[in-house]
């Protein structure tokens, strides 16, 4: 930033304009969260009532007993886990090789690989074809479909390449003399060199998987492996109409807009625990990703 | 190593070098298996598919769902709302992330803009479930704060979410409250690389900030700026439809229909697999061709392009 000099009363008068307007939006941001927080914290009559704006509203913790002695709610918080985890791992385990032998200029055929990974980016034959090909494969109610089916990325790919590109041969040297192979000049060379750039793609991969919605709705019929977010939807869709539910409701000090509250917090709770270290490498990971060629 | 033949050329290369093409191997493979075969898959676009024969032994009908599709009036009714929304979405949403970049720049106190970007990216981050359940439960009819806060004023509650004319202010508004704060990431890079002497000089002529910010700053982001509302325009049958799925209902089609959640509900969720992958294969190329054109584009007039 340029100079720290606050002459005029102008330049004043617009240094706290515009911090006022950040500062406005920053709390339009953070608001909803803290008002679903309150709302999960609250009474059910009062929540139902509009009666909480900012804190809770005869405050109770009713409504997170309801979720957390659901099992259903443990099952997809597990499979979640499941999926995160053996996601990004799968992952790693694609793209990190991958990502190197298209980065190595001996590579016979470089830029056709390159153009293979490349194209999936820019034409991809959409929901009905990709849908009825996991069909034909078997992989529908399956983990391994889910962890499998959405490992590769060629954005990654590509972000990853250019990254080991970026490292300068001379680096490889020492381990070229010692008769080093690929798979050790990887490992002991790159790997460690690479650590923001495989930061980043670790983080992308954990915040996709455990985010991660629509194909996880389409392809896992059974109640019994779907991750949370799936959960989460079932819940704010169907509880309303829910018969057993309503009847809970007769004795009970929470309601369909705390339950659901809760929920959201209970699934928002692990993303904010990464999310402080997360913010020391997206902002460099989307810097890496705009020198793609 | 001309008296060599081609063959043997390979050979030796392929011996020397093989774990190259072992570890380039699984991610190939994968690339065959997920993405390249649901092309060939493609083909039931042009055929009357059934599950029992496959997509290989299902016969051609040619462009018959084609035509049924452009007589379809909610194919095209999707199509509208595709680019109606897109467009809203382009002209609101693109111009917030490079306002909150410079508004972010001319901040002083260090810490201030640490925490408020700590905080406006962090929507980002949050899946597109729980960000539909926050908006659900803020517009409920009931117990939602918009509808308390409506009530202050002596107005009747409004069942937002069932109303085709709130639709797309909501759902676009929503849009760029979870990415406008992420997206000036890309602007702030690009003000940071702006040379220090430039300000300095524009200090000692008696610039005001406000004059800095204009004549120094916005220009010297302008190419950043370009390409990425080319990107954006490449990309303007991208609606995330997932949020769409999650925040539409059948009274809200009318204004929120876009072409993927036509297909979701006609292919996956009807059954009605080829004629949804034909929606699907419109879809594909025409934004095929507005990507390869967006990037034609940046290439000529910026000299900078996604390849």
């Amino acid at each position: 930033m340029a100079n720290m000099n606050l002459y005029s009363r102008g330049d004043r008068l617009f240094v706290i304009t515009n911090m006022v307007l950040i500062g406005l939006f920053a709390i339009s941001t953070l608001y909803p969260f803290i008002y679903i927080a309150s709302l999960s914290m609250s009474s059910g009559f009062e929540a139902r009532a509009g009666k909480v704006l900012l804190t809770p509203v005869a405050f109770t913790l009713e409504a997170y007993q309801y979720v957390l002695s659901d099992s259903q709610f443990w099952i997809s918080y597990g499979n979640t886990f499941i999926y995160t985890i053996g996601g990004t791992i799968a992952s790693l385990a694609f793209i990190i090789p991958g990502a190197y032998a298209l980065s190595r200029p001996q590579l016979f055929g470089r830029r056709f690989w390159n153009l293979v990974v490349a194209f999936t980016m820019w034409f991809n034959a959409g929901l009905i074809p990709f849908f009825l090909n996991m069909k034909d494969l078997g992989l529908l109610d399956s983990y391994f479909g889910i962890i499998i089916g959405f490992a590769v990325n060629g954005f990654n790919i590509i972000l990853l390449r250019n990254f080991f590109e970026s490292v300068p041969q001379s680096f490889e040297e020492a381990a070229r003399m010692d008769g080093a192979n690929e798979f050790q000049v990887l490992w002991k060379v790159y790997l460690p060199l690479s650590k923001p750039a495989i930061a980043t793609i670790t983080l992308f991969c954990i915040v996709s998987r455990w985010n991660g919605f629509f194909w996880a709705m389409v392809l896992l019929q059974d109640e019994d492996k779907i991750p949370l977010q799936v959960f989460l939807r079932h819940t704010i869709a169907t509880l309303s109409d829910d018969q057993e539910f309503g009847n809970s409701l007769m004795n009970a000090n929470y309601s369909f807009e705390t339950v659901s509250a809760a929920i959201i917090v209970c699934s928002i709770i692990p993303v904010l625990l990464v999310y402080p270290f997360m913010q020391k490498y997206f902002e460099k990971g989307i810097l890496l990703g705009g020198v793609k060629e | 190593m001309s008296s060599l033949s081609r063959p043997q050329r390979i050979w030796k290369h392929l011996r020397r070098e093989w774990q190259l093409y072992l570890m380039l191997l699984p991610t190939v493979i994968w690339l065959l298996v997920f993405l390249y075969k649901p092309m060939y898959g493609l083909q039931v676009a042009f055929k009357d598919y059934s599950i029992f024969r496959g997509v290989a032994g299902s016969p051609w009908i040619g462009f018959e769902h084609f035509q049924v599709l452009f007589g379809n009036d909610q194919f095209i009714r999707a199509l509208k709302n595709t680019v109606i929304i897109s467009f809203y979405s382009l002209l609101i949403g693109f111009p917030m992330p490079i306002l909150l970049a410079l508004m972010f720049n001319e901040v002083l106190n260090q810490k201030f803009k640490k925490s408020a970007q700590t905080i406006v990216y962090l929507p980002h981050f949050i899946s597109s479930v729980i960000i539909a359940g926050i908006v659900i439960t803020a517009f409920s009819p009931s117990a939602g704060i918009v509808n308390t806060v409506i009530g202050w004023f002596g107005m009747d509650p409004i069942y937002f979410l069932t109303k085709p004319e709130w639709f797309r202010p909501i759902f676009i508004g929503t849009g760029i409250w979870q990415e406008a704060g992420f997206q000036s990431i890309v602007y702030l890079a690009a003000i940071a690389g702006v040379s220090p002497t430039l300000y300095e000089s524009a200090v000692i002529d008696g610039a005001s900030r406000w004059q800095m910010m204009w004549k120094i700053t916005v220009p010297a982001i302008l190419p950043t700026i370009i390409i990425m509302l080319i990107i954006r325009i490449g990309n303007i049958l991208e609606v995330s439809f997932e949020m769409i799925i999650l925040l539409y209902q059948p009274a809200t089609y009318e204004t929120a229909d876009v072409v993927n959640t036509f297909i979701f509900r006609q292919g996956i969720q009807a059954g009605q697999y080829d004629f949804a992958a034909a929606a699907g294969l419109f879809n594909a190329v025409v934004a095929f061709v507005l990507v390869i054109t967006a990037n034609s584009l940046s290439r000529r007039y910026s000299r900078v392009s996604l390849w």
